[in-house]
């Protein structure tokens, strides 16, 4: 039996992402979604998993996907590839910028 | 009223003191200040004079500020000795025959080495060790000899001995006495000495006097021991002891000691009261000549305040002979009544030959620390010499054992009481240095840490919590820490590391985007000798890698990668310049020739990387880690080949090194570049480590840099064979790997490594401490194990899974990656980019 992750784009829509053991703990994937959009899909050590926007803000590139999986405080964040500034998984708010934050997606395992 | 004059005589170091003291007593602004210096130049700090030997300039050891004469009217005559004094009409006469009426003389007119009556004393190649001028000498000398003597087994002589063994000379030290530094330290202490000396190849021959020094039309060939042997050698540095120069005080008829030393009171006044003398040439009122600097600073003060009408402050009545010093990397202290000379006294005593460590304390009847001898460990020393006169608070078998034998010693300088003296160079108390909040603070405020030095680990600790070197939140060791700790817990994964040597807090957690990388190259770079497998994309390894590393490409600010195929020393064929030729034009990437003399393919979708990759390797090519903090380039002159200059293949040795440390991770990236000959064409002086060509073979520069902070390499080592190269930069690159921190190229770490350029030499050419065969390990297990990165990852199609954009998408290319043509080539698309820009700028961003 296998798992596979879910994202869910706007309220009621779920959207199949990839089989679970697709992610590599710490690492993101992207997933392209139906209007265009792209997400970034985390799996952390403990096996959660989180799904934030995949655009850095910072310079418009779509790389979040890419960037390193931390944890400060307990809270799980990725840095973004290119100038390293870092994001919360959880809520999307920027850790070096407040004010910056980028969407987040719901998930969920089936 | 007319302006009394002071006349100086001996601009040393505390005659510079002495100036310092009346200036800052305001004695300058009402009198008018005449100095006397025989040297060529003012004063410099002779403690140090070593140190020009590992390259301080005579400028670095100066110890007159910047603008001091000019600023108190100080008229400072450089290269004029006093010739004589006239005490009657109060003048001195210099050699230039300037006379110079005076109200008060001071004498600082320190020691020369004493030289021992030998016949050939005064032969070519004889030499003393008190002066620049001196050491200028010794080096010039010592640049057509292969053997050196030193006579005198005391603290100078075995810094002589130093500095003729880093001057490349098979070195001996001849002592009359039965032990090395038999002033300072005991029997069991020179034996620990003497032990650590040898084996750094030094050879020392005690309880033997020399004879006479053997000569050959006038210039050194041996000398002649009282055991009857001869020793031959090329030249001999005396350092059998100083005498005080007090020639120009027994010519007036000032008093002077029996055995040499102008007399002085408490007040530091001669037998004329008009006639001060202070530091070395002075015989204290307590019957002693002091040979050290830190007691000839308080006859300064004294002498200062004395002048100036302070009668307050108690006089100097003598001083602690405490010494620590750093003799040929070995640590060697004593203090207080090291020879246990007081009745009843009880000794405690640690001595291990292993490792050449002896410690004794001394201690009286009742508890009393009185005093003791440390060699190699002295780490103590700032600690025990402020407790001397008084009962420790904890036993004194704790204060000698190693940390981690035994209790642990919970004594620390907070344990000192307010009053106790840290620096007994400027005589600064706890008190004083808990005023200031760091170390420059100290050292601007109270002068503490900037004689000697040996008290500023002490003072360190007194100072408000240290920074936290840690790598990051989720450690508090450093890289080089976290390596050794990889290395013999043998530990293979980042978890297992963060869940036993993180911080309390950051166990069981993600790390951070430092740690893991970190982590990540160090495991990589251990991987042969931890036996996993160095491929840095499967299992756990693939999440703790920059995201460069992760598809062993660099990215670009619009997501896109460039692609750098490894080109070793720029040396390419038609055939494969036609292939990337036509790879690019197959893929539309953008073109350029890199500064590191290879071609750089811009403008790639992750999800390109593999078909282009399949053609490069399918052609020969291999990755050229333009992604990696791993060996870079080794460009390449043309060199001997084809070059009318060359004298060696600059082009082969560059190859050749470049496929031997290709792949080889480490802290930070690693350049070089081979020249064929002194021309540099390569740039060989800019790099990591750069070799340059010689007739003889290959000079060797290491920690090189071009970037932000440029730095020039140092020469390492000369005229090498094509093995002693190879061997040499081995060891050189793994020494770096073992011991540097995150992002620390060899330029900065060579600038932060204690000991600088002399301990590299010392460990990676003359083994100092037998680390040499293991780092040579290391690197031919690297070279072995070696395999490219880039052919692994097309081998296997579970590794190729991971270059897509779209991971519910895998065909689908990145919408947001275009591009748009310039200058027949092509650029990223930065309207896309900026579209939809938050307000956030980008200039805020920094990256880390
Ligand atoms: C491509 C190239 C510029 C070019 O078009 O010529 C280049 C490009 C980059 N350099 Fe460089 N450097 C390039 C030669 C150099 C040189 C010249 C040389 O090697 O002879 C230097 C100065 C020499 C030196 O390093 O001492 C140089 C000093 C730097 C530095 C500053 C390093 C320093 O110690 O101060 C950085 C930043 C860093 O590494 O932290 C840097 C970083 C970079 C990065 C990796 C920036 C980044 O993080 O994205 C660039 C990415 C390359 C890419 O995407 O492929 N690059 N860079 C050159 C690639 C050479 C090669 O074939 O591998
Ligand atoms: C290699 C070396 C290492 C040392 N290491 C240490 C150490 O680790 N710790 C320590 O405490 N001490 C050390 N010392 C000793 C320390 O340097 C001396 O104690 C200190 O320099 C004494 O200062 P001074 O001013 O009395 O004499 P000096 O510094 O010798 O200065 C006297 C000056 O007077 C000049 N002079 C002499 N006669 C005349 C004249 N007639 N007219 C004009 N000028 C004259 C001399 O040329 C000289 O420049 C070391 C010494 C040497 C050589
Ligand atoms: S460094 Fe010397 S050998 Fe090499 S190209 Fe320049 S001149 Fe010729
Ligand atoms: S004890 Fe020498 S500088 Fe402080």
């Amino acid at each position: 039996m296998t798992t596979t992750l879910e994202l869910s784009p706007s309220p009621d829509s779920w959207l199949s992402v990839c089989e679970e053991a697709r992610l590599t703990p710490g690492r993101g994937v992207a997933a392209l979604l139906p209007d265009g959009r792209q997400a970034a899909v985390f799996r952390d050590r403990s096996g959660r998993t989180y799904a934030i926007d995949n655009r850095d803000p910072f310079t418009g590139a779509q790389v979040l996907s890419r960037g390193l999986v931390g944890s400060s405080d307990g809270r799980p964040f990725v840095a973004s590839p290119l100038l390293k500034q870092r994001f919360d998984l959880e809520t999307g708010r920027c850790l070096d910028d407040d004010g910056v934050t980028v969407a987040v997606y719901p998930v969920r395992l089936k | 009223m007319t302006t009394p004059t002071i006349v100086l005589v001996g601009h040393g170091m505390v005659g510079q003191r002495f100036l310092e003291a009346l200036a800052d007593r305001g004695v300058t602004e009402r009198a008018r200040i005449v100095v006397l210096c025989e040297e060529p130049r003012p004063a410099y700090d002779r403690v140090q004079l070593t140190s020009y030997f590992s390259g301080k300039t005579p400028e670095d050891l100066s110890m007159v500020e910047a603008g001091f004469l000019e600023k108190h009217s100080i008229e400072l005559y450089v290269g004029d000795p006093a010739e004589s004094v006239d005490r009657e009409a109060r003048t001195v006469t210099a050699r230039s025959g300037r006379v110079f009426a005076y109200d008060t003389l001071v004498l600082a007119t320190g020691s020369y080495p004493f030289v021992p009556p030998v016949p050939g004393k005064d032969a070519r190649g004889c030499f003393v060790y008190r002066t620049i001028e001196d050491l200028l000498a010794i080096e010039e000398y010592a640049r057509t000899a292969t053997t050196g003597a030193v006579v005198g087994g005391g603290l100078l002589g075995l810094e002589a001995a130093g500095a003729l063994s880093g001057l490349g000379l098979d070195t001996h030290v001849v002592e009359f006495a039965p032990r090395l530094m038999p002033v300072q330290v005991d029997e069991g202490g020179g034996a620990a000495l003497l032990r650590t000396i040898e084996r750094m190849g030094l050879t020392v021959h005690t309880g033997t006097g020399t004879q006479e020094v053997v000569t050959t039309d006038g210039a050194v060939t041996g000398m002649k021991l009282s055991d009857g042997s001869e020793l031959p050698t090329d030249m001999v540095v005396f350092s059998a002891g100083v005498r005080p120069r007090d020639q120009l005080a027994r010519d007036c008829g000032l008093t002077v000691g029996e055995r040499g030393g102008i007399a002085v009171d408490e007040r530091c006044r001669t037998s004329d009261p008009a006639v001060f003398a202070i530091g070395e040439c002075a015989l204290a009122s307590d019957g002693r000549v002091y040979g050290l600097v830190a007691p000839g600073y308080e006859m300064a003060q004294t002498a200062a305040a004395t002048i100036a009408d302070e009668e307050g402050g108690d006089g100097f009545t003598g001083a602690d002979m405490s010494t620590k010093l750093k003799l040929l990397g070995v640590d060697v202290a004593s203090f207080g009544d090291a020879h246990g000379a007081a009745e009843g006294c009880l000794d405690v005593v640690y001595a291990d030959s292993r490792s050449g460590v002896y410690k004794k304390l001394v201690i009286s009847g009742d508890g009393v620390l009185l005093g003791g001898v440390l060699v190699g460990d002295a780490e103590q020393y700032g600690l025990l010499r402020p407790l001397t006169g008084s009962v420790p608070p904890v036993s004194p078998e704790q204060l000698v054992l190693p940390a981690g034998a035994g209790a642990p010693v919970a004594l620390g300088p907070s344990a000192l009481p307010d009053d106790a003296v840290i620096c007994s160079c400027h005589n600064v108390t706890k008190h004083a240095i808990g005023q200031c909040s760091s170390l420059p603070e100290v050292k601007k405020c109270t002068k503490a840490g900037t004689g000697c030095g040996s008290c500023v680990k002490t003072i360190e600790k007194l100072l408000p919590a240290a920074v936290d070197k840690g790598l990051c939140g989720c450690f508090s060791y450093t890289r080089s820490e976290l390596y050794e700790i990889a290395r013999t817990l043998r530990l293979t994964s980042f978890a297992a590391l963060l869940d036993s040597h993180g911080r309390e807090e950051a166990r069981g957690g993600e790390g951070c985007e430092v740690c893991k990388p970190t982590v990540g190259s160090i495991l990589a770079s251990l991987a042969p000798v931890l036996g996993i497998d160095g491929y840095i994309l499967d299992g756990e390894q693939a999440a703790l890698q920059d995201t460069n590393d992760h598809f062993l490409a660099n990215m670009q600010r619009n997501g896109s990668y460039s692609v750098v195929p490894r080109i070793p020393g720029g040396e390419i064929t038609p055939e494969k310049l036609i292939v990337i030729g036509e790879v690019a034009r197959d893929f539309g990437l953008y073109t350029k020739i890199t500064g590191g003399q290879r071609i750089d393919l811009f403008g790639a979708r992750v999800d390109q990387l593999p078909s282009i990759w399949t053609r490069l390797v399918d052609a020969g090519f291999e990755s050229g880690h333009a992604y990696g903090k791993a060996l870079r380039t080794i460009k390449s002159c043309v060199g001997q080949t084809w070059c009318r200059y060359g004298v060696q293949d600059s082009v082969r040795m560059a190859i050749q090194l470049e496929l031997r440390y290709r792949g080889l991770r480490a802290p930070h990236k690693l350049k070089s570049a081979v020249s064929g000959c002194a021309r540099e064409c390569a740039e060989a002086q800019s790099k990591d480590f750069g070799i340059i060509a010689t007739a003889n073979g290959w000079n060797l520069y290491v920690g090189g840099n071009g970037g932000a902070t440029p730095r020039h390499a140092d020469l390492l080592a000369q005229d090498l064979s094509d093995a002693e190269l190879v061997r040499l930069i081995d060891r050189f690159l793994m020494f770096y790997i073992r011991t540097a921190d995150r992002l620390e190229r060899t330029s900065t770490w060579l600038e932060r490594l204690e000991g600088g350029l002399d301990h590299l030499k010392d460990v990676v050419v003359g083994d100092s401490l037998g680390l040499c065969d293991e780092l040579e390990a290391l690197m031919a297990a690297h070279v072995a194990g070696y395999q490219d990165e880039w052919a692994r990852t097309l081998d296997d199609p579970e590794r190729l899974r991971r270059f897509v954009s779209f991971v519910n998408a895998p065909g689908a290319p990145d919408p947001s990656v275009r591009f748009v043509p310039e200058r027949d080539q092509i650029k990223p698309d930065l309207t896309i980019l900026t579209l939809g820009r938050t307000n956030s700028t980008l200039e805020g961003a920094t990256s880390r």
